[in-house]
């Protein structure tokens, strides 16, 4: 019964929106206020840590903040490029708004490249957690080997929040891969796995993070085998939603993380 | 298959897209590069941390508020949507706040 009463044909049959707009729109906003909400109790754990420790390391130097600056540029600008996508998706020009997918997708590889360059510098250089295999070879500098024993909570929270934000920016990558691409993205998303899974050394964390992206293939799989559909302006416009959340939690890591803990060499 | 209501209300949204210039997002992209160059800037200035932390968490609360805005498209939604979304965002992160004097106890109490 209840099927029949929503497949109404006539416009303007139902109250109309309280908010005004579309119910995937609201959908994706209330998650991502759920989302938010998570990044939020990350963030005011890393602030908890750092206020109650009056030994807190500042071990970011100018290479460290020079990385993560050139981050948020790719970051901010693959905002502006998602805002162009939509652009072009509204206006029906379904090229322009698939280049624009790709170059948004570029920048948010772009993000992630230099972020594990940065993780894996880090631990190289003995900033790890006990779960990291330990580099062979590799002993690490005094100075991060001291902020692992005196301020465990640091490497904790630094990888805890970061490592969550860098899901949230290959996840971003995956979607808009399936929103641009749809099928043809799978066999793509399995090479990426390989090549992620293949290139990085076995002690490397990123050698195990790499299956995010089989898991993403399996679930994207099942996900279009029930319910394929060509994607329109909306989808394009909730998932640039997403991606600018992701963009927007990184406004708040950049500062908080690294600004916050820059080394200073007088 | 989508009711007719959602699709006439996804038409009006796509017609507000329409009207939007490049040039207005340019400039927001812009500005939050500015700004990430200002904070960067700051980073060396060797500030007090209350004081570096209050001017950086300011910045940084601007920058959301342009991407939201713009990028997001909440500037250009109606009254309800924007009061029930973010009024309830803020509420939220607000009551974590209670959290945060805890740690300044910690810190009083000299525990190491």
């Amino acid at each position: 019964m209840s099927d029949v009463a929503v497949q109404h044909e006539a416009a303007g049959v139902y109250e109309p929106s309280l908010f005004g707009t579309y119910s995937k729109k609201i959908g994706m906003w209330l998650f991502l206020l759920s989302d938010s909400l998570t990044f939020g109790a990350l963030l005011y754990a890393y602030t908890y840590g750092r206020v109650s420790t009056p030994n807190w390391p500042t071990p970011f130097h100018s290479e460290s903040i020079r990385n993560a600056t050139l981050m948020t540029a790719f970051l901010l600008t693959s905002s502006l490029t998602m805002v162009f996508a939509v652009r072009s998706a509204v206006q029906g020009n379904a090229k322009a708004q698939r280049l624009w997918l790709f170059a948004t997708m570029a920048c948010g590889i772009g993000f992630v490249v230099l972020h594990g360059r940065e993780w894996s510098n880090l631990i190289a250089e003995g900033l790890t957690l006990p779960v990291f295999p330990t580099p062979p070879g590799e002993t690490g500098s005094a100075e991060f080997v001291n902020v692992v024993n005196t301020v465990p909570q640091f490497a904790a929270t630094f990888f805890g929040l970061t490592g969550m934000h860098m899901l949230h920016v290959t996840l971003g990558v995956v979607y808009l891969g399936v929103i641009a691409l749809r099928r043809t993205f799978i066999p793509v998303l399995l090479g990426l796995w390989l090549v992620a899974w293949l290139a990085t050394p076995s002690y490397s964390p990123f050698h195990y993070g790499a299956h995010v992206l089989l898991v993403a293939a399996i679930v994207i799989s099942i996900i279009l085998w029930l319910k394929p559909k060509i994607y329109d302006a909306s989808d394009v416009e909730v998932a640039g939603l997403y991606w600018h959340f992701v963009d927007l939690v990184w406004m708040f890591i950049f500062p908080l993380v690294y600004l916050m803990s820059t080394r200073i060499i007088s | 298959m989508m009711d007719a209501t959602q699709i006439m209300i996804e038409q009006r949204v796509a017609e507000q897209h329409r009207h939007h210039s490049k040039g207005q997002f340019l400039w927001v992209w812009a500005a939050l590069l500015v700004m990430t160059g200002i904070e960067v800037f700051l980073a060396y200035q060797n500030m007090e941390l209350i004081r570096m932390l209050s001017i950086l968490m300011g910045l940084s609360i601007i920058k959301a508020a342009l991407i939201i805005g713009y990028f997001m498209h909440m500037k250009f939604e109606i009254s309800p949507m924007k009061w029930v979304t973010m009024s309830s965002l803020v509420f939220c992160l607000a009551m974590m706040l209670v959290f945060l004097p805890d740690a300044f106890r910690i810190l009083h109490l000299g525990v190491r």
